[in-house]
């Protein structure tokens, strides 16, 4: 039997684990919750795992395989089906959602046990993992739209999860409605696409528009910004990415799953899968270099200054998001999807790591209460030690070095790029190893403050080891040309994805230099947060940094004022426009029923009751109708 | 014949009803639930007897009854059955069941009077929705209004006087501007043909000189408008379904509003389609101010009621779009969007209901944190918040989405507009969540949860709109022959396969023929 059509379980599989958990509902026990929540993403992944054994020997002659349940609307023109399309780059998606998704929900039995809503939890992120899988699998915008206003709608319900605080429920309205924003530009661009190009199918949408529109005309630039502004959104860039910080609220595996590894990333897929779009609008594309740019540094910073190790974790991975950015912005496809890849895995590791840590600390999250936790929680210690090192971008032996000096290499060399692209991604390297490294030794050096509880169990553990490994061996997929040249990954998706466009010139040497410098970055953030951070050594260097820090701290904490910012431009006026129940026209309608009753008063007084007003009246009134019929001539 | 059986069942049922209530208010309470059912279930087999679904070009009509009835004034009793009445007519007894499960707890007074008015305000309904003689139509369009206006003065809450009789001028002034409309119609046609007529398909045929097609086209808009309601017409709405019992709003949000969709979809599009034409910007800008405008204020609202109908003037701005958009698409889309939101805003007001049952109150200020009581309830009160904020994979998405894609050719701007009503749509539903079940604990006594029928209710309604959401081609065929002669009518819109390519400004595509 052909494994691949079992590609319609892998959305159905999570799907009907919160169908289960929604209906058996308190008929069932935590442990057979648990083993419902976590068995259908762990089934969903074997099946991701059959399918990918059957369909990656098949790439070389055959690129996309396409499944069609049913017609979904077909009427007056419009079509669409619900279909799945496999590709080299959902497949991708596929496996980081599935795989790193039943890690996270393994982990979550653990970190979750004991909370009143674990079915309501297990429910929602079924939920999510099916939405997820249907973004990715989907094979015409509207499905695609499906999943990417449901994974918001879960990542809403997970926020809020512990609803009780009315800061968890603002912090979840905020993500929702701020990603709605995205998501109106998106339909937009949908609405475009569709009355321009007739389809919604996002293969034939891309080869139309290259038929239709020149290069750089309006439309299609247009049409771009529309989706790169959806794209905004849901992967928390600048201007849009205020949600996510506060998005922090929810439980942490709900940060390891929805707000790192995936859904923050169905913005790099959605520019990815619509690549052929973006290669019409040069100028859009390279705004969206520039924005990857601009968000990774003020990301940076932002993440410097944080006290709460899950925000410091958040404005990483916003920051991270702007690495892909820029990386989709000079064309360099493949890049923005490993660093993708390997973010994923390091920055899970970071959260459940993290998590570990809040769990072991009764939910304390301020990393100035933490401090020398590296012995009481050992395994913790090295498993955010080695995710740390990852994201820093620690030379050769990590993950996050490969992908993110290919995304530099491929910022210098492309051919849409400027340089200063390059130093702003450099800068970020260094900021990237300071701010990590600053929160190691926090977290984990100088004096206890908390005594901590016991290191969590095996549900905890495994997630934790595993994903190390795979933070440490994940960039071996693809190894630059200077350092062994294995482009297994590059490879893999050039069935799908368009090769990088490089300059002719650049060579190998070139090459060295640029990593070299990327690699010494990464090495002297480390050293940075070593000198200021680390508890008990050069106490100058620390105070130089630290007042120069404090000076524009102010800034930095209220995190560049774009919540204030929005808070003036956009929420205070809706809330001065909505602070009465009252209706403006319904006013209107008011005044015609007061200045009628007004005149029925009037008209009432001249009732009176007196024989002698009426006679009066009634002669007035004879001799002004006498006047008017003598006056008026007829002509 | 048997159209009229549709009508009279629940128009027999009604004294039915009143009559049984003495001896016992069960029995009175299962006349009109089996009224609805039989109506419900002969109208679905009325559909499938009659139609013919291999017919390669299906007829828009499935059942036509006419018999005369005053000859020399041009009335005869002629009823129509087509895919939309169709729809509506399921819609309607659908939402009687809904009003009768609803009505059940909270009306304790009158019962019997109270169900022979829900009856006959449903009589009327689906004679509104048959009738194919304009003076038929008029004439169930007031039977429906009478026992409706009692319905919110004798068992609505507090301010029910002020409501009811808001709710009778609006209503009334605008069903005068519609006769006026409807006589100068059979007047014009007795001047053009020497006899009065009052016929749809006597009228469809009239030709009326622009200027006075102007003029009518506007009563007829301005006398639907009010129903639907049209933004400066809508001021009687949020009273209204406020002050209504639980049944009531669900029969006004639910179906009242969608005569005056309807209306303007079968009368006043199709016998003036020129006016209609030159009008639409008009009312498609109206719909967006409606989209915007009701999303603001249904956010502004301190009672749970208030949000829901404020709500629905947001949605019903939608389904104005669509209707004047000319569009096949956006009528399809419109159609959905009348189903869809005459389901979700009945199960809110259901949910409004329950809730008011429990704590006595709609002030949401007075509620909160209520998720871990009522949790069936809170999860329910959220899918029907998602409903209505339009999220993909529920019917209100469909109707939503194919109305502004079908629109968008030929209005970008307008349609990007009410789009942004999307968001706002977000921001008013989440704030009924947030205000009822999130949030710290407001009520400290045990709630009893949902249980039995009206969680059975409830549980269809989410089927329904779930179903439409992923297979909305069991509706879109049934409405696919009349929103094709809708469009045939229309001179200036040539059918074009994708949209109205033709009327785009910017760039002529080369695809326009492609599909």
């Amino acid at each position: 039997m052909n494994t691949l059509q079992l590609l319609w379980l892998i959305p159905a599989l999570p799907l009907a684990g919160y169908l289960v958990l929604l209906i058996l509902g308190k008929r069932l026990s935590h442990r057979q919750i648990s083993w419902i929540g976590t068995g259908s993403v762990g089934a969903a992944a074997v099946v991701t795992g059959l399918v990918a054994s059957d369909f990656i020997p098949q790439l070389s002659h055959r690129t996309s395989y396409r499944q069609v349940l049913w017609t979904w609307i077909n009427t007056s023109g419009l079509t669409a089906e619900v279909a799945w399309h496999l590709d080299a780059l959902s497949l991708l998606m596929l496996l980081v959602v599935t795989g790193i998704g039943f890690l996270i929900h393994l982990y979550s039995t653990g970190y979750m046990s004991g909370d009143d809503g674990y079915r309501r939890f297990f429910a929602y992120m079924n939920l999510f993992v099916a939405a997820m899988v249907t973004l990715v699998l989907a094979d015409n915008l509207l499905l695609f739209y499906v999943g990417w206003e449901g994974v918001g709608l879960c990542s809403y319900l997970l926020i809020g999860f512990w609803y009780r605080n009315p800061e968890n429920g603002a912090a979840a309205q905020k993500a929702f409605i701020v990603t709605r924003i995205g998501d109106t530009a998106l339909a937009i661009g949908l609405f475009v696409i569709y009355s321009y190009l007739g389809t919604l199918s996002m293969h034939e949408a891309s080869l139309r528009a290259a038929d239709t529109w020149p290069v750089g005309s309006t439309l299609v630039t247009a049409v771009a910004a529309l989706l790169l502004f959806g794209a905004l959104g849901k992967s928390a860039q600048l201007p849009l990415h205020v949600w996510l910080p506060d998005a922090m609220a929810g439980p942490t595996p709900v940060s390891a799953l929805i707000h790192a590894a995936t859904m923050v990333t169905a913005g790099v897929y959605l520019i990815a899968r619509m690549h052929g779009i973006f290669a019409l609008a040069p100028a859009v594309q390279f705004a969206v270099a520039v924005i990857g740019v601009l968000t990774l540094l003020l990301a940076a910073v932002n993440a410097l200054m944080q006290r709460d190790i899950k925000r410091v974790l958040a404005y990483s991975t916003i920051s991270q998001i702007g690495y892909m950015f820029l990386a989709l912005g000079v064309g360099a496809w493949s890049a923005a999807l490993f660093h993708f890849l390997t973010h994923a895995c390091f920055k899970a590791l970071l959260f459940l790591a993290a998590g570990s840590v809040i769990l072991s600390l009764h939910h304390e999250q301020d990393m100035l209460r933490m401090g020398g936790l590296r012995r009481s929680l050992p395994l913790t210690f090295w498993t955010f030690l080695i995710g740390a090192a990852a994201l820093s971008g620690v030379p050769f032996i990590t993950s996050g070095f490969y992908s993110k000096d290919w995304i530099l290499w491929s910022v210098w060399s492309s051919p849409f790029s400027h340089h200063w692209l390059w130093i702003g991604g450099l800068i970020g390297t260094m900021l990237t190893g300071l701010y990590s490294f600053r929160m190691v030794f926090m977290v984990f050096f100088g004096e206890q403050r908390i005594k901590p509880g016991p290191e969590a169990g095996p549900a905890v553990s495994i997630p934790l080891v595993l994903l190390a490994l795979l933070a440490m061996t994940v960039g071996f997929l693809e190894l630059p040309r200077t350092l062994g040249d294995v482009p297994l990954f590059s490879h893999y998706l050039t069935h799908t994805l368009p090769n990088q466009a490089s300059a002719p010139e650049m060579d190998a040497g070139e090459e060295v230099r640029t990593q070299v410098t990327a690699g010494f970055m990464a090495v002297l953030g480390i050293g940075l947060a070593f000198v200021s951070f680390f508890p008990g050594t050069v106490r100058s260097g620390r105070s130089a940094l630290l007042s120069w820090h404090y000076n524009v701290a102010e800034l930095w904490l209220r995190e560049w004022g774009f919540d204030q910012a929005y808070d003036r431009l956009f929420v205070r006026p809706w809330l001065s426009f909505t602070s009465t129940t009252g209706d403006a026209i319904d006013r209107v309608y008011q005044g015609f029923v007061e200045a009628i009753s007004m005149a029925h008063e009037h008209i009432v007084r001249t009732q009176t009751g007196l024989v002698r007003w009426y006679a009066a009246t009634l002669a007035v009134g004879a001799l002004v109708l006498l006047g008017f019929v003598i006056g008026w001539q007829p002509r | 014949m048997i159209l009229w059986l549709l009508i009279i069942i629940p128009f027999l049922a009604a004294p039915l009803a009143w009559w049984t209530a003495r001896r016992s208010q069960l029995l009175t309470v299962w006349i009109a639930l089996c009224a609805f059912i039989i109506d419900g279930l002969l109208s679905v087999i009325v559909w499938l007897w009659y139609r013919v679904p291999s017919d390669p070009t299906p007829q828009q009509w499935i059942l036509d009854s006419h018999t005369p009835w005053i000859p020399q004034w041009g009335i005869d009793l002629h009823l129509g059955l087509d895919g939309i009445s169709f729809v509506l007519i399921v819609l309607t007894n659908v939402l009687g069941l809904v009003a009768v499960v609803s009505s059940w707890k909270e009306i304790r007074e009158r019962q019997g009077f109270y169900y022979f008015n829900l009856l006959l305000v449903m009589s009327g309904v689906i004679g509104v929705f048959l009738a194919l003689d304009l003076f038929l139509f008029f004439l169930f369009w007031e039977v429906m209004l009478l026992p409706m206006y009692l319905i919110v003065a004798v068992w609505g809450h507090e301010n029910r006087r002020y409501a009811s009789f808001k709710f009778f001028l609006f209503t009334q002034a605008g069903s005068l501007v519609l006769l006026v409309a409807i006589a100068t119609l059979a007047l014009l046609h007795q001047d053009a043909t020497g006899t009065p007529s009052f016929d749809y398909h006597d009228l469809l045929e009239l030709s009326i000189s622009p200027s006075s097609a102007w003029w009518l086209m506007l009563a007829f808009f301005v006398g639907f408008g009010v129903k639907l309601p049209v933004v400066p017409l809508h001021t009687w709405l949020p009273d209204t379904h406020t002050e209504a019992p639980t049944g009531g709003s669900v029969i006004l949000a639910g179906l009242l509003l969608k005569t005056g969709a309807y209306g303007l979809l079968r009368f006043a599009i199709p016998l003036f389609p020129e006016a209609a034409q030159a009008f639409a910007p008009v009312a498609m800008a109206l719909g967006v101010i409606g989209v915007l405008y009701g999303a603001a204020l249904a956010f502004a609202q301190t009672d749970y009621k208030r949000l829901v109908a404020y709500s629905s003037i947001s949605h019903l701005g939608f389904a104005l779009i669509g209707i004047f958009a000319m569009n096949k698409l956006a009528l399809q889309g419109a159609v959905m969007q009348l189903i869809a939101h005459g389901v979700s805003s009945a199960a809110l007001f259901m949910l409004a209901g329950v809730l008011q049952d429990r704590l006595h109150t709609r002030d949401m200020r007075r509620m909160g944190g209520l998720w871990a009581s009522v949790p069936r309830l809170a999860s329910i009160t959220l899918f029907f918040a998602v409903a209505s904020l339009g999220l993909p994979g529920l019917a209100n998405f469909i109707g939503e989405f194919l109305v502004l894609f079908g629109s968008f050719g030929a209005h970008p701007w307008l349609t990007a507009s009410a789009a942004t009503g999307m968001i706002a749509a977000a921001i008013y539903s989440l704030a009924l969540i947030q205000r009822t079940f999130h949030g710290p604990l407001a009520v400290d006594r045990q709630l009893p949860d949902l249980s039995g029928t009206p969680l059975a209710v409830l549980i269809s309604m989410m089927i329904i709109l779930v179903w439409l959401g992923w297979y909305p081609m069991v509706l879109f065929s049934a409405t696919e022959p009349t929103l094709e002669f809708l469009h045939h009518l229309e001179p200036s819109m040539p059918n074009m396969p994708n949209g109205d390519l033709s009327a785009l400004t910017l760039q002529p595509p080369p695809h326009a023929s492609a599909q």
